[in-house]
């Protein structure tokens, strides 16, 4: 089992591409290798948010995700200069890995999170530099937090095609996310994943597990404290509808603007009806009815709605937490009151 | 991997890839043998000889990413090889731990008594994962296999100009004696007099860091492929099964000691008794109050969130429905 050759993956990878461009990415298949890593990563530098990059192969519409490194965490120094060095530590990586023989593939990034509060514009930028270089990417969101409760909080996301499409275009008023029937749950897809590990891995684990019946992922489970993290999940939601009211307020400002623009508007051309019915009674040529260079026919630029989305996908991730939160904690106290009753 | 272009500095020599020369034993070293038995050295008992004995006070703590490296590099390797080596990083400590955190594989090649490390490699790589964690210093190297060969002296001696006192780890990923042997080894120098005799590798105790692995939990970790990942409520289930049958064992068994059909050890007993103790004693009345309280805030930060839900979307459809444009 252990002397086989590793298959020659990289020529079928590439044979798959050439096949089956037009299959929609279904499941992320990672490497327990890669969870161990992003997790090793994520909770060491852990007050800190870091980021690292997957490697892997594309074969249809399944991602494989079978390696990952880490990128250094960023200080505080002159950003151009960080950019190449950057950049050169990555080269540098994939040269060294490609070596060992190591899947030599970007297939996106991974992040770490705190709470969830990852929906960002700069994490839609990150997705866009990718996808203009690889047509196929995720990004693994990883909750160290999260994860100390004994949940594995492992996501692979994606942007939908329609948002990306709407994203290069930079429009986003009412009017346009109208016509694409676009709402806020359309952002972001999240894509299954799928754990695979080797057979060698899987035998050694295997004789490595311990007897013991409770394992420490058990222990965390039923800690019945989730008090703090109720409250910092509260916290966040309550900051979430402050910003999100802020945007409401910039909608409602744009809104009386242009309705005070419009009735500006309507008055002037009553008036130069008025005008022009006075002017062809005493036989002059009519003035034309609208003027382009009047300051109040300029058109008011539509505040953008993609914060607005964003903060609404904050939410309603914010609230799904809770939900399964309060969830859990509901079946440890009913666990807890049974004991009490015995 | 490595070419054969680049000239070899002799038999049992490290290539090295910087203009710096190794700088050779003298004298030249014999024929290293590994694990040297102990007759062989009480053999020559009367001479100055130093030979290390005894406990080395070293323990080392292996995490499971290493493991895990370690196997994904030997899967990879290259045709033909038998098998790989690669540096280990990690810390150690002053009383003696050292802790085994990462690992990166490096290229070598060995032919007969000749064995070629790829050291600008290994730099580089080092210089890598300094700069994402600079904490984690070079501690040793592992390799792949049952046993020691003899060119492991070569490379463990290599390391030791890395770092005082290298650790060698073998995963035996052939699993030959049917299961995997993970050993950790240092090494102590057997000298007569100013003559290096031999090399001697200690096998000091392993303990193994499976929190992390246990913290994800084996069920992912040790099946070759998981369709989907146990969500919050799912795993929560398995725990609470879990739990219960670890009741129901321990009230069989209570039940079985109270009937005389097992005869009662006071060690469980007294197990149990901590355990039953650890249940804090609250007041009934405390207690429903208390439980009732937690339910209360619990549903109405539930209801909050609903609601907020609710709020969303109907806050969705007005605002992209049609304006008043």
């Amino acid at each position: 089992m252990a002397d086989a050759n590793p298959p020659p993956l990289r020529s079928f990878a590439q044979a798959a591409q050439t096949e089956v461009d037009a299959v929609a990415l279904r499941v992320v298949q990672i490497d327990g290798l890669v969870a161990l890593k992003i997790i090793k990563h994520c909770k060491e530098c852990m007050p800190a948010l870091v980021t690292g990059q997957l490697l892997g192969l594309d074969i249809g519409s399944i991602l494989e995700v079978t390696n990952c490194f880490p990128f250094p965490s960023r200080g505080g120094d002159e950003e151009d200069e960080l950019d190449t060095d950057g950049a050169n530590y990555q080269l540098e990586m994939m040269r060294c890995l490609r070596e060992v023989n190591i899947d030599n593939n970007t297939v996106g990034w991974y992040q770490s999170t705190y709470m969830g509060s990852f929906q960002t514009v700069e994490l839609i930028e990150t997705f866009m530099n990718y996808q203009e270089n690889i047509k196929r990417c995720v990004c693994i969101i990883y909750d160290p937090l999260r994860s100390s409760q004994g949940v594995l909080a492992l996501k692979a996301l994606k942007l939908s095609e329609s948002f990306m499409e709407l994203y290069r275009t930079q429009t986003f008023s009412g009017e346009k996310l109208r016509e694409k029937n676009l709402s806020w749950k359309n952002i972001f897809e999240e894509i299954p994943v799928k754990i695979s590990n080797s057979a060698l891995v899987s035998s050694l684990m295997t004789e490595l597990e311990p007897e013991a019946p409770a394992t420490q992922c058990d222990f965390d489970r039923l800690v019945l404290s989730t008090n703090p993290f109720m409250e910092k999940n509260l916290e966040f939601l309550i900051e979430c509808m402050d910003d999100l009211s802020m945007e409401q307020q910039k909608f409602q400002y744009y809104y009386r603007n242009l309705s005070r623009q419009q009735a500006q508007q309507q008055a002037w051309q009553q008036k130069r009806r008025t005008e022009n019915a006075a002017r062809r009674a005493a036989g002059e040529e009519p003035l034309p009815e609208e003027e382009p260079n009047n300051p109040i026919f300029k058109t008011l630029p539509e505040p953008s709605r993609l914060d607005s989305y964003l903060i609404t996908n904050q939410i309603s991730n914010y609230c799904s937490q809770v939900n399964g939160f309060a969830a859990q904690s509901f079946s440890k106290m009913y666990l807890m009151d049974a004991f009490h009753e015995e | 991997m490595v070419s054969g272009a680049r000239g070899r500095l002799g038999p049992f020599a490290l290539r090295e890839h910087s203009c710096r020369t190794l700088p050779s034993p003298s004298p030249p070293l014999p024929q290293p043998s590994c694990l040297a038995p102990p007759s062989f050295s009480m053999a020559m008992g009367r001479t100055v000889l130093h030979m290390p004995s005894g406990h080395t006070g070293v323990v080392a703590k292996l995490h499971p990413t290493v493991l895990f490296n370690i196997c994904d590099s030997f899967i990879r390797r290259n045709d033909q090889q038998e098998r790989v080596i690669g540096t280990l990083l990690g810390s150690i400590s002053a009383d003696g731990t050292v802790e085994i955190r990462n690992s990166y594989a490096v290229p070598h090649s060995e032919q007969a008594d000749q064995v070629a490390v790829d050291i600008d490699y290994h730099r580089t790589m080092f210089e890598l994962h300094q700069r994402v964690n600079s904490k984690e210093i070079i501690i040793g190297w592992y390799s792949t296999g049952a046993s020691l060969s003899p060119s492991d002296t070569l490379i463990h001696e290599f390391y030791g100009r890395e770092v005082a006192n290298p650790v060698l780890l073998t995963v035996d990923t052939a699993f030959s004696e049917d299961k995997a042997n993970i050993k950790v080894f240092v090494s102590t120098l057997l000298t007569l007099g100013d003559r290096q005799l031999a090399a001697q590798f200690h096998e000091v105790q392993l303990d193994m860091r499976l929190i992390e692995a246990e913290r994800i939990g084996f069920d992912v970790l040790k099946k070759t492929v998981v369709e989907r990942l146990p969500n919050d409520l799912e795993g929560l289930e398995a725990t609470i099964e879990r739990l219960q049958a670890m009741i129901d064992r321990v009230c069989t068994y209570v039940d079985d000691v109270v009937e005389g059909q097992i005869e009662a050890d006071n060690s469980i007993g007294r197990f149990l008794a901590d355990t039953m103790a650890s249940v804090p004693r609250i007041s009934s009345d405390a207690f429903d109050k208390l439980f009732n309280d937690s339910v209360q805030d619990l549903l109405l930060v539930l209801y909050l969130a609903n609601l907020t839900k609710t709020q969303l979307t109907l806050a969705e459809k007005l605002n992209t429905a049609a304006q008043i444009v």
